[in-house]
């Protein structure tokens, strides 16, 4: 092995049933690189990781390690641990109900002369390793009184912790806003100045070209290059991943829509507020118009949007929808009156692993006509079919459970799972996180598509610029409440002015 | 070798070949004794009566899989058991018996010495299954009780109470139209009728309405479920309150059986014969997606063990021992690492017999 190689992957194959998941893949990793892996939905990203970590038995080729003889075979990613390499996973894989500290040590406690955990030990080590990293937590709190973002970053001391040779970080950065994912560049320059290999897995394109020296692009299992990250503008890198030149700054609105005006109220929320999460706000949302809102994470954007929908009931307040006040007391009624709501965690509320994609699409529209009111099998495969092929959903079959599928597939059938009840008013949370480039425009497309046909979105998302593409109209909101909104020619620094607040707009 | 490939990967492939493996050590012990190798499927009519063993433990599994059906849902929606469910089974007979001798009535010989027609108890006893299980609902759904320690308590107080609406007494009814439901219609065990009517009710519902769906749903990821629109408590609640009416039936079945109710003895352990039988038929106990055939057969191969037992010989005291062992077994066979192993090791045939044509 030379000499600065620390991790090579060769001739990886790995199938799933029906699809081939891996094709023959070669990797390699160096001593202090950060190394993108690139590629859309489906591409093999996730797959190759779980093959290097041991959660997958790969068919056929070889991983070499430094630093151990011959051809490793991880069997488990405690095996993937001991040879030195550990993974930190799109979704938090650790313990809410368990505190900071024993989740930073979870198997590898310290222990007493009596073979009990050292729990004191554990603590002042578990704090010593967070402030190191500059994640302010208390270690002695449980893991689910803190926000996603600092699950994630928990997450990541565990896998830094390890003294780990090859550090792989999948997706880490989707759930985090702008200064936690600077901290954990930070974090990661720091790691590779000591000589760790960082594979990084992200959709967000400027962050492969903040930190990374390298990229590898895989496209439906197959490998398509490695580039050294100059060799690879952007746009390049794009074209690499879809196979075909594609221009993701274009501007998407079609003629007409910035004139359009809105006089029909659709939703008109006068001080709802749920205690802890969403201070009383007013929000108006029109016929065909879709707002934005905007802050940052734990600023309250996903809370306010669910007291609308009924996912938390309002405490105080009252809502009109069309004209009409009414009461809602649970997500049913709020979509008997035509809402429908993508949630942001996709695992925790938007899929049922175990269904297949066609029960997964048809649940929503199926709850809506109520359980004696069984949808035809022959009118579900249709239902079913049709979003499949309009979002592209990449799938074995429709009846395959939806938890074998990537996660931008997953979102992409949720999303069908809410089109496919016709709602008049889309609440989208975050509908694009994990998603690739190509799907993302598409998503935007449709919104703006939705909004020409009379509906009205109210769109989320930690991302600016995809906001701005779509939004008419922006919300603002700051530590549980809403502060402002913005209309007119919305900018990325109007936006970014109004978030980090201060100077009023 | 496509469709056996495509049968083995069937969730009712394993509990099917449970079953036909306890027939077949029947038929083995059979022919070794030289019975004929038929004998433990011979169907024959006795007086005017369907007779055999076959025809025997159809009927005396009645009971475990009329209670595994509510099981099913109730594991499926709640990813929790209801262990209530054999007491249960025991305060509706009683409640049942009661109505019709009236309180403080041990026996009841004529008709003539009824205090209510039989159908006010029989109504009573389905009223009392479903009461309970609105009780059991109301705690695990509402109250977010776990299930175990919710149906703990009727477990514990339901045949107290049944021995109470007794006075404390057997009560036996000894009329020929009690005996009815636990007995034969034409030359056909009762039971079996009962318990094919409750499957073919159950199935249907789950057939033609979208329960099946809603309940795996909610079985699957609750949270999710309530996004979606549905009501992931009332589906809970229904899983439960179905489930006490099982039992109630069940309760029918097995005092009609013995024309008393014996609270002591009425349904006893028989919660477990229903989870069992759950587990049997290739579900997860864990909740989520389930298999109502999977269970029935899981039911009927509880019974089918027992019966074999009483077929070799073993004496009851050491019946459970060996039970045990088959449960084990078969349980072991349907376990992932085993699976995995039998899968492992029928691909690698398959590829060396590829080899060698080549």
């Amino acid at each position: 092995m030379e000499n600065n190689i620390v991790l090579t992957a060769r001739g990886i194959c790995m199938t799933f049933p029906g699809v081939k998941a891996l094709d023959n893949v070669d990797f390699t990793l160096r001593k202090g690189e950060i190394h993108a892996l690139m590629g859309e939905n489906g591409a093999g990203k996730s797959t190759l990781i779980k093959c290097l970590t041991g959660i997958n038995d790969f068919e056929a080729g070889e991983i070499r390690v430094d630093g151990v003889d011959g051809p490793v075979k991880n069997r488990s990613t405690l095996d993937a641990q001991r040879v030195g390499i550990s993974t930190v996973y799109q979704e938090v894989n650790l313990c809410p109900n368990l505190s900071v500290a024993e989740n930073l040590y979870i198997g590898r406690e310290p222990m007493t002369a009596f073979r009990t955990i050292n729990r004191r030990a554990m603590f002042k080590r578990a704090d010593e390793l967070v402030k190191r990293l500059d994640i302010h937590v208390d270690v002695t709190q449980n893991l689910e009184n803190y926000s996603l973002a600092i699950q994630q970053m928990i997450a990541i001391a565990r896998a830094v912790d390890m003294n780990c040779k090859v550090l792989i970080l999948d997706e880490p950065t989707s759930s985090l806003d702008d200064g936690e994912v600077e901290k954990l560049f930070t974090m990661m320059r720091n790691l590779k100045e000591q000589g760790v290999g960082i594979v990084f897995v992200t959709h967000f394109l400027e962050q492969v070209y903040a930190v990374c020296d390298r990229i590898t692009v895989l496209r439906n299992g197959t490998l398509v290059g490695e580039y050294p990250i100059a060799d690879l503008p952007r746009l390049e890198l794009v074209s690499a991943m879809m196979g075909k030149d594609f221009d993701d700054l274009v501007d998407i609105r079609p003629e007409g829509y910035n004139d359009r005006t809105f006089d029909q109220p659709e939703i008109e929320a006068r001080g709802m507020s749920h205690r802890g999460t969403i201070k009383p706000f007013d929000l108006d949302i029109r016929k065909g118009e879709v707002v934005g809102l905007t802050g940052l994470l734990g600023s309250g954007r996903s809370e306010l949007a669910r007291v609308i929908y009924g996912a938390d009931k309002n405490q105080t307040g009252t809502l009109k929808v069309a004209g009409k006040e009414v009461k809602i007391n649970q997500p049913i009624d709020a979509m008997n009156l035509g809402m429908g709501l993508l949630p942001d965690d996709r695992k925790a509320e938007g899929i049922i692993g175990d269904l297949s994609v066609r029960e997964n699409i048809i649940l929503a529209m199926q709850a809506k006509r109520g359980m004696f009111r069984l949808i035809p099998r022959a009118k579900q495969e249709e239902i079913a079919d049709h979003y499949i092929q309009l979002l592209q959903i990449k799938t074995a079959s429709r009846e395959t459970p939806i938890k074998q599928l990537s996660g931008g597939n997953q979102q992409k059938a949720i999303l069908g799972r809410w089109l496919a009840t016709d709602p008049d008013f889309l609440i989208l949370d975050e509908p694009t996180r994990g998603i690739d480039v190509g799907t993302k425009t598409e998503i935007q497309k449709l919104i703006i598509k939705l909004a020409q046909e009379g509906k009205s979105i109210l769109f989320i998302s930690s991302e600016i610029e995809e906001m701005i593409r779509t939004c008419n109209r922006m919300a603002v909101l700051r530590d549980g409440a809403k502060v402002g909104e913005l209309d007119g020619e919305l900018t990325q620094e109007r936006v970014m002015k109004a978030i980090a607040g201060g100077s009023k707009e | 070798m496509n469709t056996l490939r495509k049968a083995t990967r069937q969730q009712l492939f394993l509990p099917i070949v449970c079953v036909i493996l306890v027939l077949a050590v029947n038929m083995v012990y059979d022919a070794a004794r030289g019975a004929g190798i038929f004998n433990f499927f011979h169907i024959y009519i006795q007086n005017d009566l369907l007779q055999g063993r076959l025809i025997n433990i159809l009927n005396r599994g009645s009971e475990v899989a009329i209670l595994a059906i509510g099981m099913t849902l109730v594991v499926s929606a709640s990813s929790g058991t209801d262990i209530s469910v054999g007491s249960v089974m025991s305060l509706c007979a009683s409640f049942c018996c009661m109505l019709i001798a009236g309180f403080g009535v041990s026996s009841v010989e004529s008709a003539d010495q009824f205090a209510m027609p039989i159908v006010v108890g029989l109504i009573g006893a389905l009223v009392m299954g479903v009461f309970c299980g609105t009780f059991n609902g109301s705690l695990v759904a509402y109250l977010g009780i776990q299930p175990m320690v919710a149906t703990l308590i009727l477990w514990s107080a339901a045949r107290a109470i049944g021995l109470l609406l007794c006075n404390n007494l057997i009560v036996y009814i000894r009329v020929p139209e009690f005996g009815i439901y636990g007995g034969y219609i034409g030359c056909v065990p009762t039971p079996i009728i009962i318990a094919a009517a409750c499957v073919l009710v159950v199935s249907l519902v789950l057939k033609k309405t979208a329960m099946g769906l809603y309940i795996q749903s909610v079985g699957i990821n609750k949270k999710a479920s309530r996004i979606a629109g549905l009501n992931s408590r009332k589906i809970i609640f229904i899983c439960y309150l179905l489930c006490g009416l099982c039992a109630g039936i069940a309760g029918i079945v097995a005092s009609s059986r013995i024309t008393s109710a014996d609270s002591n003895n009425i349904g006893l352990n028989m919660e477990l014969d229903a989870i069992l039988a759950v587990a049997l038929g290739g579900n997860s106990l864990g909740g989520g997606k389930f298999n109502l055939a999977g269970s029935i057969i899981g039911a009927y191969t509880i019974q089918a063990i027992t019966t074999t037992m009483y077929n070799l010989g073993v004496s009851t005291e050491v019946t459970p021992v060996f039970k045990a062992v088959i449960v084990i077994l078969i349980v072991a066979i349907q376990a992932p690492p085993v699976k995995a192993w039998f899968k492992k090791h029928s691909a690698a045939k398959a590829a060396k017999k590829e080899v060698a044509r080549v």
